[in-house]
Parts: structure tokens; sequence; C-alpha cells
């Protein structure tokens, strides 16, 4: 077994590997990150069969928390089953912090926060944020401190898909990217290192200012949230504000009752950059 | 026989959180760990209860002196809401 240790924000992983190949890919890829000196969870993968080691080898996602129905997948995408098995590690294990799914960046110690289904921009906007004055906090997780409601950071490699992936490189020099992944389940996907400031101050909260819920392909527009939308929406983008209880409500109204929500409409990413720009001034 | 109303006691205090947002009021209930999104008038309705059981009818009384209720239906809804909070647990039916 091949084995990669990795500290992201928060949460030290283990992951072992039946191939070489994909721990050196995560080697490369969270070049830029500490090793833990204690590790939250353990993920592996492990060929489907022992024959499958060696014929069309596929990769069984294996770990301390697992979804009983994941699919293999192809060696050829194992980064990304890598990467799956470490958001579910998170999503079902996770009890120190509220955790959105969302993205988030950071200025001036101020967070932005965005979330939304899948192929609402959410992850390609932080990207390009984060490479335009705004440090990058996260395109997957963030994490909400318990007691006082501050933005952990956990800034994993940016999963960029499709489109995204030509737009980033035009902006980003080559050797920060992973290996291209295509024809995954979410079309093509290549994994973005997040700038080293952002892995540097991963240890590094920031308060909640603004929340976001991006919809991409409508013609640009603004909408403000209802708090009680915004408590709704954000029960269901939580995966683990059932099991933290009281101290998941308490963390989550907070957020609720303390940042404005709006809701944004954009047809490409100037769109969307010109209006989180306009609705950040408009906070000052 | 007359049957009595049923008469209702809201749950003590420590079992509920209740954190009002705007239209809508989100309610913790600590024993079931579960949330609930109410709307008006279920927010007032609680504020009314104290520590001694009430009917729908008792409940409308200290309403009116608040808000203008005087729509005849209203202690038929006050008696839907309190029966839907008693399902919930947030209220306990006292004597039925």
């Amino acid at each position: 077994m091949h084995e990669f240790r990795v500290q992201v924000g928060p949460a030290g992983f283990r992951i072992g590997s039946l191939w070489e190949g994909p721990i050196r890919t995560l080697e490369e890829l969270y070049r830029d990150y500490p090793t833990p000196t204690i590790t939250d969870y353990s993920v592996r993968l492990e060929a489907v069969s022992f024959l499958r080691r060696f014929i069309r080898p596929s990769v069984a996602i294996n770990g301390d928390y697992m979804l009983p129905d994941a699919a293999p997948l192809p060696l050829a995408h194992a980064l990304l089953a890598a990467e799956m098995a470490m958001n579910v590690q998170m999503a079902l294990g996770w009890r120190r912090h509220l955790l959105l799914h969302a993205s988030a960046v950071e200025k001036d110690g101020k967070a932005l926060i965005m979330t939304g289904e899948s192929g609402s921009g959410k992850s390609t906007l932080s990207a390009m944020l984060g490479h335009m004055g705004w440090r990058f906090m996260g395109d997957e997780f963030v994490l909400l401190d318990l007691v006082t409601g501050e933005a952990m950071p956990f800034p994993r490699p940016i999963s960029l898909k499709n489109d995204a992936i030509a737009a980033m490189q035009a902006q980003v020099a080559a050797d920060r990217f992973g290996p291209r992944m295509r024809g995954t389940p979410k079309g093509d996907i290549r994994h973005l290192v997040p700038p080293y400031k952002a892995v540097q101050s991963m240890g590094v909260p920031a308060r909640p200012a603004l929340l976001l819920f991006p919809s991409f392909g409508f013609d640009a527009a603004v909408r403000p949230v209802a708090p009680s939308e915004v408590f709704a929406r954000l029960t269901q983008a939580s995966t683990n504000y059932v099991a933290l209880g009281e101290a998941g409500f308490h963390a989550l109204t907070g957020l609720v009752k303390d940042v404005p929500a709006r809701a944004i409409d954009y047809r490409n990413g100037d769109e969307a950059l010109a209006l989180v720009n306009q609705l950040w001034d408009a906070l000052a | 026989m007359v049957a009595l109303p049923t008469t209702y006691l809201r749950k003590e205090n420590a079992q509920l959180i209740i954190a009002p947002l705007d239209a809508m009021t989100v309610i913790y209930h600590r024993r079931s760990g579960i949330t609930h999104i109410v709307a008006d008038p279920v927010p007032q309705i609680l504020a009314s209860m104290d520590a001694a059981p009430a009917t729908a009818s008792d409940i409308v009384q200290r309403l009116a002196v608040l808000f203008d209720v005087d729509d005849v239906e209203v202690e038929d809804i006050i008696a839907a809401r309190l029966e839907e909070m008693a399902e919930l647990g947030i209220v306990e039916r006292v004597r039925a």
C-alpha cells in the first residue's frame, strides 16, 4: 500500500492506495501543504477485485466513512476518487464546525460565501476571485466555527469542470494544474492548485460578510433572499446540521441574522465578477 | 355529557429555542433535535402561553388584546395550529 498524508485546514488525512500513480499525483497537487501530525481520517483506494488490479483496473473507495452505493471509478480517475473520498470523510464525519457545501474567498478579514447546486459556478467563481486579489478559502466546504461564527478555510485543490478549465488556464501557469480527467460523471475535470497564499494562511479564519446564491445561465440579476429562505437553503447545504443539534442551530441562526444574502444570476464570468464586486463594494 | 375543550400546555421554556427571522420563525426542539420553520400565528400563540394550561378560546382572548382578531373562524385556526404543535411535541395536550 502506498501512502500520502496531508493537512487541509483543521483536518488531517491519510490516503492509502494500492497503486503508486494516484499518490504521486496527490503529492504533486498538495505540494504546498503541510503533513499532519495527527490524521483525522483514513481513505483507501483499493482494487475492486484482485484481478481488477491488473486488467482494466477500477478503484473502489474505502475509508472511515463510506457511501454504501459509491460506484467504482476507472484507475484514470483515481485522483477524483481520492478527492471524493476526502469529501465524504468531511461530510459524514466532521463535528467541530458547521459544514456548509459552499465556496468562499476573503478580503480585508471578511468572507464572501457562495453556495448553490453543482453547476451554479460557485467553484469557478471562487477560483477566479482567488486569483484576483482575494484569498481563496475553499471551493467545496466552508467550516463555520460553532462559537465565534467565523469561517475557517478548507482550501483544497479547485475542481474545475469543462469550460472552466480553459478559462482558468488562460490566467494561471500550467504547472499549477493536475492531470485532465476526461469523461468523469461530471464531464472533464482538472484540478487547480490554490494560490500559495491560500495554503499558507489556511489556519486564518474570516468573519462572514456576504452570502451569495449564484445561478449560471440566466440574464444578469440580483435578488435579496429572505433570512428564512437562507436558513432553509443552508440546512440543505449543510452535511452535518442535524448531527450538531443545538450547536448547529445557534451557528446557523447567527449566520442568517448577521449576514446579508443575495441571489445572483449571470451568463458569463465577467458578469458574475461585476455583480460580486458591486455587491461587495455596497457593503462598505 | 358535554365534552370539555382540549387544554394545551407549552413545553417548558428550556425545551424550545425560538429565533424569529422574518415572516418566519425557526424553533429548535431540544428533546427531538428537530428544527421547525413556522409562520404566523404560531410564534404569537407560543408567546401567549404561560405556565398554566390554556384552551384555544383562552389564547384567542389573549391574542385579542394585542391583535385585531375579529374573524369568527380565528378560534378554529388557533385550535388547528395547537393540534399541529401537539403532534410536533412543541405543546402538550393536558386534558382531552
